[in-house]
């Protein structure tokens, strides 16, 4: 049957609150003992093909205060641009790439990962997009979780050419979703949440 | 029927529906004021990165980490506090279960009070009460943990508001799009309707989807009551193509 509408609506979204680490991250908020990590503290576990790299995602408010109660989530393709075994959720091996990392914002409101350059995946209109990883950001204050993404300032020319970003029509908001490369590889991105260099967020 | 496709709507998620969730900017909730993004969300139809998402299936979950009771026990005993069991069904907007898939949560204790060091309220710490744990859904989609009913307590918001008793819940789907967060009532609390969170909802349907059923049926006599929560999350539009091929 074909649905136009949805049987049942989505369940409502709530804040995360100012203690999402207790239930996300516990061993970063000093609960230790219960997990043996952090899920999605590590996102490589083993050999794996492309560059390593660090991404600084740092959080700042509307007053310019930097969130240390925010967290982040990515989700990212692997060098070759292909998505880890979504087919496969009774898998038991632990892929050598997760694509998926999660970290807490620290006391200078950055979420730190360890995750290499993604590859390029096909867009809707066929042709590849820009390296990039998706986000979901939520911390108290934060209604519904936050989406986005980041891109690479070193690839400037896939940038030019991307579906997503060309969506944006106003062209300096653009360089909201842009990584500033600080050394090889190492990435940081500011994600202001209002004021005037406010990041594009997605209605996804 | 004729069976047109859609081009495009293959296998998409249905559109977020901004009207049933909070909006960003939510005076009464405080917090917003500074954290509320100011300009619209732009629209984009799920791609391949956002529609595809991470398992978990690999993950080998403690023993005890759907155990709020024991899991943090240090010295073998239980959590103070009302005993319960909470569970329910994820689903998907089309009412199909999603299995295999990860539900976290995390409350504070019996008095009201989060292992937290940033918290401020008086109520006192159970030192055998860590206040998290996780889950992953079956193959029909149903997820359980056991606890101690969370107290309510008062937050600098006001001059003088109070949580309703409530379990925050983070849950995955299939899809990154999918991603939710959210929070659990239960049944016949007053106190879900003095919070200026759950105001920040404005449809009184939205928020009852948020409160946990009373189950007896399911309390396990002279030990625990039995709370249901059903959680729905984003579905894909069916097309006719893909009506024929898998034959719903
Ligand atoms: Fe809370």
């Amino acid at each position: 049957m074909l649905h136009p509408v949805p049987t049942l609506k989505e369940t409502p979204s709530q804040t995360a609150g100012p203690y999402v680490h207790i239930g996300m991250t516990p061993n970063f908020c000093d609960i230790p003992g219960v997990y043996a990590t952090d899920m999605g503290s590590t996102m490589i576990n083993g050999e794996v093909e492309g560059e390593r790299i660090t991404l600084n995602i740092r959080l700042i408010d509307g007053a310019g205060v930097p969130l240390n109660d925010g967290l982040v989530e990515i989700w990212q393709a692997d060098a070759s641009g292909s998505f880890v075994s979504p087919t496969a959720p009774n898998s038991n091996s632990v892929p050598a790439f997760t694509g998926w990392g999660r970290q807490p914002a620290n006391g200078d409101g950055v979420a730190a990962f360890e995750t290499i350059k993604p590859g390029r995946v096909a867009g809707p209109d066929g042709k590849p997009m820009a390296p990039h990883v998706s986000l979901w950001i939520v911390a108290r204050g934060i209604n519904i979780g936050l989406q986005t993404r980041l891109y690479f300032e070193d690839e400037a020319e896939a940038n030019e050419g991307d579906f997503v970003l060309n969506k944006i029509m106003d062209k300096r908001r653009r360089q909201t979703l842009i990584a500033r490369k600080e050394n090889a590889g190492r990435y940081h991105l500011d994600i202001h949440l209002q004021g005037e260099k406010e990041t594009v967020f997605f209605d996804i | 029927m004729s069976g047109i496709i859609l081009p495009g709507a293959d296998g998409a998620l249905y559109q977020r529906d901004r009207a049933w969730h909070p909006a960003a900017d939510t005076p009464g909730y405080k917090s917003t004021t500074f954290r509320a993004p100011k300009h619209s969300l732009l629209a984009l139809g799920p791609t391949k990165s956002e529609m595809s998402g991470p398992t978990f299936g690999h993950e080998k979950l403690g023993a005890l980490d759907n155990d709020l009771i024991r899991n943090f026990s240090q010295d073998g005993s239980d959590a103070i506090g009302q005993r319960m069991i909470v569970y329910g069904q994820v689903l998907d907007e089309n009412a199909r279960p999603v299995p295999h898939t990860l539900v976290e949560y995390w409350q504070a204790n019996a008095g009201g009070r989060y292992r937290h060091k940033k918290e401020g309220y008086l109520a006192a710490l159970d030192p055998n009460f860590g206040g998290f744990g996780r889950s992953i859904t079956d193959e029909n989609g149903f997820y359980h943990f056991r606890t101690v009913k969370p107290g309510a307590y008062p937050w600098p918001n006001g001059g003088n508001d109070w949580r309703p008793a409530h379990i925050h819940f983070s849950v995955f789907g299939h899809a990154f799009a999918q991603r939710l967060i959210t929070q659990m009532y239960f049944e016949g609390d007053p106190m879900i309707w003095q919070c200026p969170i759950v105001a920040t909802i404005n449809d009184k349907a939205a928020i009852d989807q948020l409160t946990a059923r009373l189950d007896r049926q399911n309390t396990t006599p002279m030990d625990a009551l039995a709370y249901r929560f059903d959680i729905v999350l984003r579905g894909r539009r069916s097309t006719m193509f893909e009506n024929k091929l898998e034959g719903n």
